[in-house]
């Protein structure tokens, strides 16, 4: 049999079948609709007639049994069940599988369909289709579960040859297929006017006068519009002409190498600006630059082509596990480069597989958990930027982050003592480990846990990216962002170590230049460079490190260039010696030998004529990734810390939900605890837990406590040796030491005010608030002491965190800010047992005051500072201050006072 | 020159470090002169780097290295063999391009087992000609890739 022929047979029949099974799919569910039955049964009627002509006999049985199914269905004379519709696509995977063995071997393979013929022809006179399909079903699946992982062969597209076959093109050939192809589609369009001019013309037997003219005239145009139907659906066939891939690849390829041969004509005609070769240079780019973006538009395929095998996948996976799901899908026609959506192909299909076998739950489940019977996929593709972004949704049950986490422990992937400090999301990012397949049983319909790491791996292998973002309960889904287009990129050329190198522009985010004397910006954190951008530091590294090689031998007097690049969320510097321009470039294969160095992503030939390479700044972060950013950060504040160590408050950050941060001074906080959200327990007071024999009271930042959750419930103590409270909160993040204002004051009742607090403005929590409403008894004395203390401070927050902190050491206060009020106060009441002033600010006068005064001199006069310094030491002693404390330990502070106190009580006693 | 026999290939030579070695002319694509060779950082030692030629980039093999051999004199500079491979285009680096010439099947005498481990690797076969001794390379051996 000619090969010709079968090619053709091949390919239309392949296109024709994709077709019809979204169209079965759709007839499915739309049993009225004639329309799609139609087009359904012309299609496999066309088939058979091929068939019978060419002489394909298996193809033809079993097109020719489901044909007369088809044609019973649309008479009428049987019904229209979905049994009888399963046992047609049966029939139709047959012709696929006859299909493909016809296109691997050239001939129709020895499979046998009797029995599927049989079955069809019963169901034909009329027999009930149910008793065929029983077992069917799962065959069926296992087939659409087998198309969907193979390769597609169908368009003929080689990825390997495309990659390699960079070489060297028959101009004439190129030009013969392209002619031909020109000239079949000028004989189809010229076959088919002739048609329609004689059937316009065939009513119209020759009038004589003018209004017999009208009337044909009338008539003329009557038929025509009749036509008009038919061949509107024509139309947009018509508009496309069908080009084999191979052709269009090396149209590509030759296109590259034009672009280069103008970037050498521009680099050229830049020295010479006068040259009489500038405006026929300027020409050829706009022409290169407009015939690229022709081409590459060839290679633009809508992704609905990815998507056609889809709804039947889903209908068959629906059927076997007995769900109702239901695919929805939008921007079907968001267009992609090729080579990219034959890469997307087989992970779609695994996702959507996923979603389907693991995520939407049964119909009860459903209704169970207050859902809808029928569980929806929502495919999602559209533009944005360079990029396109494919959501896969589904409104299933989530992803069961307990079983993830006990797969993750029992697999050694992470420790307990790490698990426990892992958020949902984190435990989410598990699922793309290899083998980790938290299937109870290895289901036949998406196998075992090979899935989500390849998916990534190949998504990633095209320079796109992954994100996975899952509610228990609710739905998972899953974010794919991918270049719009590989073969030709703008790349930042910049030299290191006396070579050039290509950064991708796509990952450049910002090139910053520091002049020679700025060079101490650049700060070291563990023999780790860094440097402070805006709000957030850089991690830097060299390229001539990250390439192993020398360092180019210019003086350190030199600018230093830092290329700023992102990497998923990350970014850091690339500290390159010089920056060059940004160029077009034709993106070239590294080739065989180098394919596995993961720093580079590709070749290209600059104007020049130079070889360089096309850096990956993914595999340089790979590279390094020892230095994240967060661990930077987290070391630069340890520096920060020792830098600033005086006047510095401890400081509790931590997350009060709604994605807020509060602070609380460490000093108050006796401990940090986590509790398993099980153990709390609701009182009539809110909620508590038992808690190392005692019952602790619990309160919620953000006012309600959500049980649900399943991870530990954070949990901040404050306690005075006897009685606790906890405060429950969203997480806990990190000590800071700051150098503490309350910038502004609050009203609200828990909040002291917003202070500067790691560059951000953040609330400080007042904790007496949430102690008194847990026991608003909490501070009234019960207990030992009686002793009043006078607390003179200018800062609202510290006299607010003494009061606190002196309360809940059972000691009565009263603050006033400025010394006057302190003196008009004493004035009219002296009973304190001890006043505390502040030396950071001028407590000399108050304190030489009290001293002086006969009703206040006996009181003991604590003064606090930061940091105990002789001259500091020298003022308290001479203005008669008692103890000079640095801030803060409460616990000193309370032991001083109490101390002094009981002093001049013996004292009294004494004297008395 | 070997008198042409019946069954006789055609192969290239050149000379690494004083020794004869050579592959089929089917594998060669052409024989240049030095090329300006751009270096390829965190490569494997052999791989000397990149040539443009006529617009395609061809990876350079310095066989020196993958045979262990002492590198060339500094005033010396390389010839290229450029081999195509798997769709794709090679050079081998070498100190002086030779003849083309036949050898007979029946004269290709299994590989010895007294050469050097680097070499064993590589050879496919040797021939006594003209008194010295012909080492035929494995082409994907000698580029380092699987084996064909």
């Amino acid at each position: 049999m000619e090969d010709d022929i079968l090619q053709g047979f091949l390919e239309e029949s392949w296109e024709n079948l994709n077709q019809l099974d979204s169209d079965i799919v759709a007839f499915e569910k739309d049993t009225e609709n004639d329309d799609l039955l139609a087009s359904v049964f012309r299609t496999i009627h066309t088939i058979k007639g091929t068939c019978g002509f060419i002489g394909l006999t298996r193809i033809g049985s079993v097109s020719h049994a489901t044909e007369n199914v088809l044609g019973k269905m649309r008479d009428r004379s049987i019904e229209r069940t979905t049994d009888g519709i399963s046992l047609v696509l049966e029939g139709i995977d047959g012709i696929k599988e006859l299909m493909q063995g016809l296109e691997a071997n050239g001939e129709e393979p020895n499979v046998d369909h009797q029995e599927l013929i049989r079955n069809l022809e019963q169901v034909a006179e009329g027999k009930d289709a149910s008793q065929f399909t029983g077992n069917a079903s799962q065959q069926e699946a296992q087939a659409t579960a087998q198309a969907g992982t193979q390769k597609t062969t169908e368009a003929g597209i080689d990825t390997a040859t495309l990659m390699t076959d960079s070489g060297d093109v028959d101009f004439d050939e190129l030009d013969k297929a392209i002619n031909e192809a020109a000239a079949r589609h000028r004989e189809k369009l010229e076959k088919q006017e002739k048609q329609e001019k004689e059937e316009a013309q065939s009513p119209n037997a020759a009038p004589a006068g003018e209004k017999q003219a009208e009337k044909a005239v009338a008539k003329k145009t009557a038929p025509v519009e009749a036509d008009a139907q038919p061949s509107k659906k024509k139309t947009v066939a018509d508009l496309s002409i069908r080009v084999n891939v191979n052709v269009l690849d090396r149209l590509m390829n030759l296109v590259g190498e034009l672009v280069l041969a103008r970037n050498q004509l521009i680099q050229l005609s830049r020295d010479d600006e006068e040259s009489r070769y500038s405006a026929p240079i300027t020409h050829l780019d706009r022409v290169t630059s407009d015939l690229q973006e022709g081409v590459m538009k060839t290679r633009m395929q809508p992704i609905g082509n990815a998507w056609s095998k889809l709804p039947r996948l889903v209908r068959d996976l629906a059927r076997i596990t007995e769900k109702q799901i239901e695919l929805e899908m939008d921007g079907a026609d968001t267009e992609l480069d090729r080579t990219v959506l034959d890469a997307i192909k087989d992970p779609l299909t695994h996702m959507v597989r996923n979603s389907a076998d693991h995520g939407v739950e049964t119909t009860a489940e459903r209704l169970a958990a207050g859902k809808t019977e029928k569980g929806t996929i929502h495919l999602d593709a559209y533009h944005e930027g360079g990029h396109v972004i494919i959501c896969i949704e589904d409104d299933g049950a989530g992803i069961n982050a307990e079983r993830v986490l006990n797969k993750a422990l029992t697999n050694g992937l992470v420790s307990e003592a790490d698990a426990a400090n892992l958020s949902d999301y984190d435990i989410h990012q598990f699922i793309f480990h290899p083998g980790l397949s938290t299937a109870e049983k290895v289901s036949s319909v998406s196998g075992r846990g090979v899935g989500m790491d390849v998916v990534r791996t190949e998504i990633e292998r095209i320079g796109g990216t992954v994100d996975l973002l899952s509610k228990e309960g609710q739905g998972t889904t899953v974010r794919i962002k991918i270049p719009l287009t590989l073969a030709i990129i703008s790349a930042l050329v910049v030299k290191a170590g006396d070579q050039s190198f290509a950064i991708p522009q796509l990952g450049v985010v910002e090139l910053v230049r520091l002049a020679a004397d700025q060079r101490s910006r650049i700060e070291r954190i563990h023999d780790k460079q860094v440097f402070r951008l805006r709000d957030r530091l850089l991690p830097l590294v060299e390229l001539t490190d990250v390439l192993q090689i020398e360092p180019s031998s210019e003086e350190k007097d030199s600018d230093v260039n830092i290329v700023v690049v992102q990497v998923g969320e990350e970014q850091f510097g690339l500290v390159v010696d010089e920056v060059f321009d940004t160029e077009e470039i034709v993106v070239k294969p590294v080739g065989l030998l180098m394919k596995d160095i993961a720093i580079y992503q590709g070749t290209t030939i600059l104007g020049d004529g130079r070889v360089i390479m096309i850096l990956d700044v993914t595999g340089i972060a790979s590279d390094f990734s020892a230095l994240s950013a967060t661990s930077v950060n987290r070391d630069a504040h340890t520096e920060d810390e020792k830098k600033n160590a005086q006047e510095n408050t401890s400081l509790l950050v931590f997350d009060a939900g709604n994605e807020t941060m509060m602070a609380v001074p460490l000093a108050l906080v006796s401990r940090l605890e986590e509790f398993s959200r099980d153990k709390i327990e609701q009182s009539s007071n809110g909620p508590i837990i038992q808690y190392r024999d005692c019952l602790l009271s619990l309160q919620s930042i953000s006012g309600s406590f959500d049980s649900s959750q399943t991870a530990p419930q954070p949990v901040i103590v404050f306690s005075d040796g006897q009685k606790s409270m906890g405060l429950m909160v969203d997480g806990i993040n990190d000590v800071v030491e700051e150098h503490l204002t309350i910038q502004v004051q609050s009203n609200r009742p828990g909040v002291l005010g917003t202070a500067v607090i790691d560059g951000k403005a953040t609330e400080v929590i007042d904790t007496q608030h949430y102690v008194e409403q847990t026991d608003p008894e909490w501070f009234q004395n019960k207990g030992t002491s009686h002793l009043r203390v006078l607390i003179v401070n200018t800062s609202n927050f510290f006299r607010q965190m003494l009061t606190t902190s002196l309360r809940a050491e059972k000691f009565q206060t009263q603050d006033v800010e400025i010394a006057s009020d302190a003196l008009s106060l004493l004035e009219n009441d002296s009973k304190f047992d001890a006043i505390i002033v502040d030396f950071d600010d001028d407590a000399e006068d108050l304190t030489q005051w009290v001293h002086s005064q006969k009703q206040t001199s006996g009181i003991p006069v604590i003064g606090l500072c930061s940091r105990l310094t002789p001259p500091i030491q020298q003022r308290a002693d001479e203005s008669g201050c008692n103890v000079l404390l640095e801030k803060l330990d409460i616990s000193a502070l309370s032991r001083e006072i109490q101390s002094l106190c009981n002093q001049r009580e013996w004292n009294q006693g004494v004297s008395a | 020159m070997i008198a042409t026999s019946q069954k006789a290939e055609q192969y290239v030579s050149f000379w690494v470090d004083g020794q004869l070695l050579g592959v089929p002319v089917s594998a060669v694509q052409e024989v240049l002169n030095t090329q300006e060779i751009a270096r390829t950082p965190r490569s494997k030692p052999e791989i000397a780097g990149l040539l443009n030629l006529r617009g395609q980039i061809v990876t350079a093999v310095d066989l020196r290295m993958s045979l262990g051999l002492p590198p060339l004199e500094e005033e010396k500079s390389s010839m290229n063999v450029v081999l195509r491979f798997r769709g794709e285009s090679f050079s081998l680096l070498v100190d002086e391009v030779g003849d083309v010439f036949d050898v007979s099947k029946e004269s290709i005498l299994p590989v010895p087992r007294t050469l050097d481990a680097h070499w064993l690797k590589v050879t496919t076969g040797v021939v006594r000609q003209e008194g010295r001794l012909f080492i035929i390379l494995d082409v994907a051996t000698v580029l380092g890739l699987p084996a064909s």
